[in-house]
């Protein structure tokens, strides 16, 4: 086994052994950042910090299906053996609770004290393709526009991104149809696929920026082979092969938005509980709302920023009532605004295809069959009409 | 089908959007039994982080707003309603409604505010000259246009004629009644006024809704802007009778609202369809929402 | 010096009515002038009479006790003033107060009434017109029932 070579290079792949993967953590350690990864926690894979390698969930995997997710134990002991749970890297980037500033009353005046806590350097350890289309997708609204979040942007700047390759889809995965992976194929320091062998368990490693190769540099590693670069490239083709779900987004903007009186929304709206558990998980979903609290005494008042969701009663109040008061306009403003909206606001989608949506509604609405109901409806419309001709 | 056409946004350098600034409330002025008019001027202030107060005044265009903060209690977007030439009188007209708005309406002189903004689009003033302007305005909507009508009065001999239509429920629910007055009593201006009912020994203008007003105003209908703001039905009859006398879709501006919790494009709940109302509007042109307008829930 | 009969043709309310039709109606015509604070027409009078406002503002009012009396409507230049003639019971419903100088155009109902018996195309043509003012003056009125001005909640 080689020692870390000093001449590794931006787009270069090697490999790293798994006895030799816990260096990654010691080494991005001792680099100051907070290692976050997956971690079994309650009965499912969240993103938490990991104080060390082991905290991974080392033979786990998850099945998942519409409003269903359970863990299971593998056979093997992959490290990365599962796709994503309820978790995303947004509660990093884009804190569910934030304190924005605090203010101290002086008479009739007050003062603010604008003190922004350290932001937290992150190294994130398993970002899949699908994640890292999203964090590109809320770069865009966060970073892109007149206005920028400066929460946002600081802690996406120092963040470390070790991407991994998924070499299984998950139940109610369409990354392929969203055209976000399996393969990370931009955005990381490094990119991880797992190889899991009869007799050897290993990685290659693609080096996605100079950073990613200075830490690459203090691992040992070797240079890939090209019989393990194929490896990857068929775990990663096996992925691709077993996506979940399909969706066809072919003119799926104006789908949307031709079909805002449908029928299929009232079918949707018996179904959906307005818990708001699609826009928690969702990697994308940024909505926010503010807090202005102040203490007993009212000499210090604080603003706070929270996580929000377009399915709460309260999200669109004005005027002493609330503008989507029915759950059907408000689970079709999520939905229209996730796949159609959000391309005339930034420019692309705004669902991934990661499936958290499905597995984590309770009632299993899957948005995939939301928009092939619309589709065939459509489909079936033309057709009676072409028949009549 | 072009859901957003970005007027042209003013270019404004705000210090940290998400920060209040201090401005010091130099008078109150009681408009109606629930509504009222604050007139704030800069309070420059060091901050504790070293931000500075706004020393100048806040620039804005005719149709932005501002976020106002009543310490500890909360903050809400309101129209400013003041004059664009005179960015250290900043004014707002609030209606008290909820627990911001009440507090501020019952803010004493003195009272430091935070105030963040200028935020949103702006009334078309100066792409219009050229054009006869009809301003249509329902209730509190008055406020963010007359702001326009200051801009437009100050370079009167840019525009056309210069209609002003304004409803309101009752005689003692008309906003800036000295002004109104004044207003009536220029040459170059016309105004009309009415109300959903009076009594007799109070009132002696018209009564009927407002957009009974638009048929009887003169202006060329081939080469007007209408600006338009109100709630959402009386905009709503109102652009249908502006597009009966003629006035072609992208010659409509309204002002719409929604909730508003960042006013930067941030928090989400403006959105209105495929627009943020706190960054894409609050001014439409009513071409751009035509598809949209109206439809329930959205 | 204009006649009646041209005073009705060139107003928008008659437009496109055949002449024929318009000498009919001049028949029942007549110029009525009203000082502001005359009042034109009483609550319960019969509807003897409607009215096309040449010049002038008309306050339809109605008498609340307690209240005193509230304007419901203003009518100005232009306006047809006055449809309970067209519909039974035929009785005024409102007061209709002058409230500045104000010249009309008066129109004897029971006289078009009777025209309209022997010239029913006339009262189709009358009814067409009429109906419009109903469906104006209903859409104004329910726009002020909504009461958007108020708050709320």
């Amino acid at each position: 086994m080689n020692t870390g070579r000093s001449s590794v290079r931006v787009d270069d792949r090697a490999i790293i052994e798994r006895s030799d993967l816990p260096r990654l953590f010691q080494v991005l350690q001792q680099q100051s950042y907070r290692v976050v990864g997956p971690t079994v926690r309650e009965g499912a894979i969240v993103y938490d910090e990991l104080s060390s390698f082991d905290d991974l969930p080392i033979g786990w995997t998850d099945e998942q299906d519409g409003g269903r997710y359970r863990l299971k134990k593998r056979a093997d002991k992959a490290l990365f053996g599962y796709v994503v749970g309820p978790h995303s890297w947004k509660r990093f980037l884009h804190p569910p609770v934030i304190h924005l500033w605090k203010a101290k009353r002086n008479g009739q005046s007050f003062e603010i004290e604008n003190e922004q806590a350290e932001t937290p350097r992150y190294a994130f350890i398993g970002v899949r393709s699908c994640e890292r289309h999203a964090i590109a997708i809320q770069d865009r609204v966060f970073m892109n526009g007149k206005y920028v979040d400066p929460i946002y942007k600081a802690r996406r700047e120092q963040a470390f991104v070790v991407a991994v390759n998924c070499g299984q889809a998950g139940g109610t995965c369409f990354c392929v149809s969203m055209k976000t992976g399996p393969k990370a194929t931009f955005g990381f320091d490094l990119a991880l696929t797992e190889i899991l062998e009869e007799k050897r368990h290993y990685f290659v490693v693609e080096v996605g920026t100079e950073l990613g190769a200075s830490i690459l540099r203090a691992i040992p590693h070797q240079e890939a082979r090209e019989g393990e670069e194929r490896a990857a490239e068929r775990a990663v083709e096996r992925a691709a092969q077993q996506m979940g779900r399909t969706m066809d987004t072919s003119d799926i903007r104006d789908l949307l938005y031709r079909n805002l009186e449908h029928p299929r929304w009232d079918d949707v709206a018996n179904r959906c509980l307005s818990c708001a558990n699609c826009t928690m998980v969702c990697p994308t979903c940024f909505c926010t709302t503010v807090e202005d609290v102040t203490d007993l005494s009212g000499q210090s008042a604080e603003r706070i920023r929270k996580w929000d969701s377009c399915f709460t009663l309260d999200f669109s109040y004005i005027h002493g009532g609330s503008v989507r008061t029915s759950p059907k306009s408000r689970y079709r403003q999520w939905m229209t605004h996730k796949l159609a909206s959000w391309i005339d606001q930034f420019g692309t989608s705004g669902c991934v295809g990661c499936g958290r949506c499905i597995t984590w509604c309770p009632v299993g609405i899957d948005i995939t069959e939301e928009v092939r109901a619309l589709q065939e409806s459509e489909q079936s419309i033309k057709e009676a009409t072409d028949g009549n001709a | 089908m072009v859901f957003i056409v970005k007027p042209e946004i003013m270019e404004q350098t705000v210090v940290d959007p998400m920060l209040p600034q201090p401005y010091r409330v130099q008078r109150v002025r009681k408009e109606t039994c629930d509504t009222f008019t604050l007139e704030l001027e800069p309070a420059p202030h060091p901050l504790s982080g070293a931000q500075r107060g706004a020393a100048g005044g806040m620039r804005f265009a005719p149709g932005q707003f501002s976020m106002l903060y009543h310490f500890g209690i909360g903050e809400v977007p309101i129209s400013i309603s003041g004059d664009p030439s005179e960015p250290n009188r900043l004014i707002h007209t609030v209606r008290a409604v909820g627990a911001v708005t009440k507090a501020l309406c019952k803010a004493k002189q003195g009272t430091i505010l935070g105030v963040r903004g200028p935020f949103g689009s702006h009334w078309p003033v100066e792409e219009a000259a050229g054009n006869d302007i009809v301003i249509v305005a329902g209730g509190i909507g008055l406020a963010p246009l007359r702001p326009a009508l200051y801009h437009l009065l100050a370079h009167r001999g840019q525009y056309g004629r210069i209609v002003l239509l304004y409803g309101a429920r009752r005689p003692q629910d008309l906003l800036y009644r000295r002004e109104l007055e004044h207003w009536r009593g220029r040459f170059d201006l016309e105004v009309e006024v009415t109300v959903d009912a009076a009594r007799p020994d109070e009132w002696r203008g018209h009564v009927g809704v407002v957009t009974t007003l638009v048929s009887r105003a003169s202006f060329d209908t081939r080469h007007t802007t209408a600006l338009i703001c109100g709630p959402e039905i009386m905009m709503r009859f109102t652009i249908l009778e502006l597009e009966k006398v003629g006035v072609p879709d992208n010659q409509l501006f309204l002002s719409m609202e929604r909730n508003m919790k960042c006013a930067i494009g941030f928090c989400g709940h403006c959105q209105y369809g495929p627009t943020f109302i706190c960054k894409d509007g609050p001014v439409f042109r009513y071409d751009c929402l035509k598809e949209i307008f109206g439809k329930r829930e959205i | 010096m204009e006649t009646l009969e041209s005073l009705l043709a060139e107003h928008p309310f008659f437009k496109e009515l055949d002449p024929r039709y318009i000498t009919l109606i001049a028949d029942c015509a007549s110029e009525a002038s009203f000082k502001a604070g005359d009042f034109i027409f009483r609550e319960g009078d019969p509807a003897t009479h409607f009215w096309l406002i040449r010049q002038g503002k008309v306050s339809l009012e109605i008498f609340a006790p307690g209240r005193g009396p509230i304007m419901i409507e203003t009518l100005s230049d232009g306006d047809v003033m006055g449809w309970s003639w067209i519909v039974e019971p035929y009785r005024k419903q409102y007061d209709g107060r002058a409230l500045e100088l104000t010249r009309t155009l008066v129109f004897d109902a029971r006289c078009i009434r009777g025209k309209c018996e022997t010239e029913p195309k006339l009262g189709y043509e009358l009814f067409k017109r009429f109906a419009q003012i109903f469906g104006e003056r209903l859409q104004a009125t329910r726009m002020r029932l909504l009461d958007l001005y108020g708050v709320h909640s």
